[in-house]
């Protein structure tokens, strides 16, 4: 019998692991600093020694509870830790304080904008299973080779070993790469605007593994999962998803079978690589933990965690869309980062227009703050200084033109540009009768022009133009001018 | 009664990376096996009416501040020396096996 054309289908799930950005490790009072020497946060407790006593930093619950609220999870009235069992040099106890059936929260989702170029921009609904807190492992470096393979002994670093992540895990509601990357680029929206993690994918504070398998339609079982890892941008999830999903179709239709396993994202070559087969792999031997208490987190506390929650980046991307107007382009632009929303929003409170203020503060101001790697808030040109600038505009005291010449200077110190329009006479030209004499020195100073003009070269309007702004420096009104200008050379 | 097969012995071996010689493999699945059979006396008692609980000691919600307490540079030596090699400021482990 002929095998119907039911399309392929791609199941993806995302495990995301975000460092919390505690001062503090998870159960011990070491530093969490990045890029310090080689094991200088290094105590007892990280490393299991005998006597030692882990105790929950409580601000890792906050952060944790936090971005759970945000995710739309339900907070567990009881949770607790667990030892998962494995060895691996980079974990120094050779067991991992983890959650395993009692995460701290359960059963949410987020709403995901998925925009790619050249395709309709839409929104989907990705569920969440859960979040759990949980500790990091250290770090490897492998000597005589840049990789585990070749390498004839490895270097440990125990400086990341026990800070704290929150472990968030999609359910397999994703379909495509880019679907992957924007829901991992939401999560990390939201970590950051929550205030709980940077988010730095580059330092693995961002970290994402990939389950994927493919099906044939909608209604079929699951396929053979596969997992990916050692992806370090947003791009890097959706093309390791792309060609994950090409390969496994492919593996199926000349008649193979695809193998549960990992596989690494190469970068440099653009493919997956198996890694490990994972069957009949680790056996974890989860049980309790029994130096850590059980965590009940309080409806008191739960409130006013919830009370301290900031406005999220979805919602204010319907706000800026329904409120203000904006394209749904400009308000993904402007909300991608929290510190340019609230700049934003501070100058459309001072008075300025959200449509003029998006272009100004997505263009010229973004370019700048990238440029000097600084961010919004630690911008010296102030929100309201922005809407004085484009007020000055509005009001047609100053030309556009002028605003871009002053711009540099205000976005270096900061200022009022009413003061330094008027200190440096920049003010615009909109007094009729002085633009009439400013004419009529032109005309006098190009009088075969004006002939050529009125001899029908009306082309011509655009060199005296020009002219005028020469010798005005640009702050002549041009709509004002141009009228006068088409008046006077048409007068005969 | 818990029967422990040889089986079980290697596997738990195995995941303990310990080496066990075939020839007492016997001798530790009885020994295991008493210690089963010892903590099996529990399943006598009634526990109809006693909630589960995963420990002894009922303290919940013991939490620290995030503070940061670093240790001397002494305490991290000494814990570098404990390792059974050391290489500078890092802990020197053999060659890695792929699982």
């Amino acid at each position: 019998m002929p095998q119907a054309a039911v399309e392929w289908e791609p199941v993806i799930g995302l495990e995301t692991h975000v460092q919390l950005g505690t001062s503090s490790k998870i159960f011990t009072a070491a530093s969490t600093n990045f890029g310090d020497e080689p094991n200088t946060h290094i105590d007892p407790v990280v490393c299991g020694l005998p006597g030692t006593l882990p105790v929950l930093n409580k601000r890792v619950l906050e952060y944790a509870v936090k971005a759970a609220m945000a995710l739309n999870l339900k907070i567990a009235q009881h949770c607790k830790f667990d030892r998962k069992q494995y060895f691996y040099p980079d974990l120094p106890k050779n067991y991992q304080i983890s959650q395993y059936d009692e995460p701290i929260a359960e059963d949410g989702w987020i709403e995901v904008e998925v925009a790619e170029k050249g395709k309709d921009t839409y929104l989907k609904t990705i569920g969440i299973e859960r979040l759990h807190m949980e500790e990091d492992a250290g770090k490897l470096v492998h000597a005589g080779s840049d990789r585990l393979a070749g390498s004839t002994y490895s270097l440990v670093d125990y400086n990341r070993a026990g800070v704290a992540l929150a472990e968030i895990v999609s359910k397999p509601d994703l379909r495509t790469g880019r679907e992957a990357s924007e829901y991992a680029s939401e999560i990390r929206r939201i970590v950051r605007y929550l205030g709980v993690s940077d988010g730095n994918m580059q330092e693995g504070s961002l970290r994402c593994d990939v389950n994927i398998s493919v099906r044939r339609g909608s209604d079929a079982p699951f396929g053979t999962k596969v997992e990916i890892k050692n992806m370090n941008s947003f791009s890097a999830i959706q093309k390791a998803c792309d060609y994950e999903i090409k390969r496994q179709i492919k593996t199926y239709e000349s008649g193979g079978t695809v193998l549960q396993e990992t596989r690494l994202w190469d970068e440099n070559k653009q493919l997956t690589k198996s890694m490990r087969s994972k069957e009949g792999s680790s056996d974890y031997r989860y049980f309790p933990d029994p130096d850590l208490g059980p965590i009940e987190v309080s409806i008191e506390l739960q409130d006013q965690w919830r009370s301290e929650l900031p406005e999220l980046p979805s919602a204010k991307r319907h706000r800026y869309a329904k409120e203000l107007g904006l394209s749904a382009y400009d308000s993904r632009v402007l909300t991608d980062d929290s510190q340019m929303a609230s700049y934003f929003e501070n100058v459309v409170l001072a008075g300025c227009d959200a449509k003029l203020a998006s272009n100004w503060i997505t263009g010229d101001l973004a370019a700048y703050v990238n440029a000097q790697r600084i961010t919004f808030d630690k911008l010296l040109f102030l929100p309201e200084q922005l809407a004085e600038l484009i007020q000055l505009i509005v009001e047609g005291k100053i030309s556009g033109k002028i605003a871009k010449e002053i711009l540099p200077g205000l976005l270096e110190k900061g200022g009022s540009p009413k003061n330094i329009v008027e200190s440096q006479n920049l003010g615009m030209i909109s007094d009729p009768k002085l633009i009439e004499k400013k004419i009529d020195e032109l005309f006098s100073q190009f009088p075969n022009e004006v002939e050529s003009y009125r001899a029908g070269k009306k082309k011509l309007q655009g060199f005296f133009i020009g002219q005028l702004m020469k010798n005005t420096s640009g702050k002549v009104d041009p709509k004002l001018a141009n009228q006068i200008l088409s008046k006077k050379l048409n007068a005969n | 009664m818990t029967r422990i097969t040889s089986d079980d012995v290697r596997k738990v071996a195995k995941l303990c990376r310990l080496e066990i010689p075939e020839d007492d493999i016997e001798k530790y699945s009885n020994q295991l096996e008493g210690i089963l059979e010892y903590i099996a006396q529990l399943e006598r008692i009634d526990t109809l009416n006693v909630p589960p609980t995963t420990r002894a000691v009922e303290v919940v919600n013991a939490f620290r501040e995030d503070t940061i307490v670093s240790s001397s540079s002494d305490v991290r030596d000494k814990i570098l020396d404990l390792a059974p090699q050391r290489e500078g400021e890092f802990f020197r482990v053999p060659k890695i096996l792929s699982e």
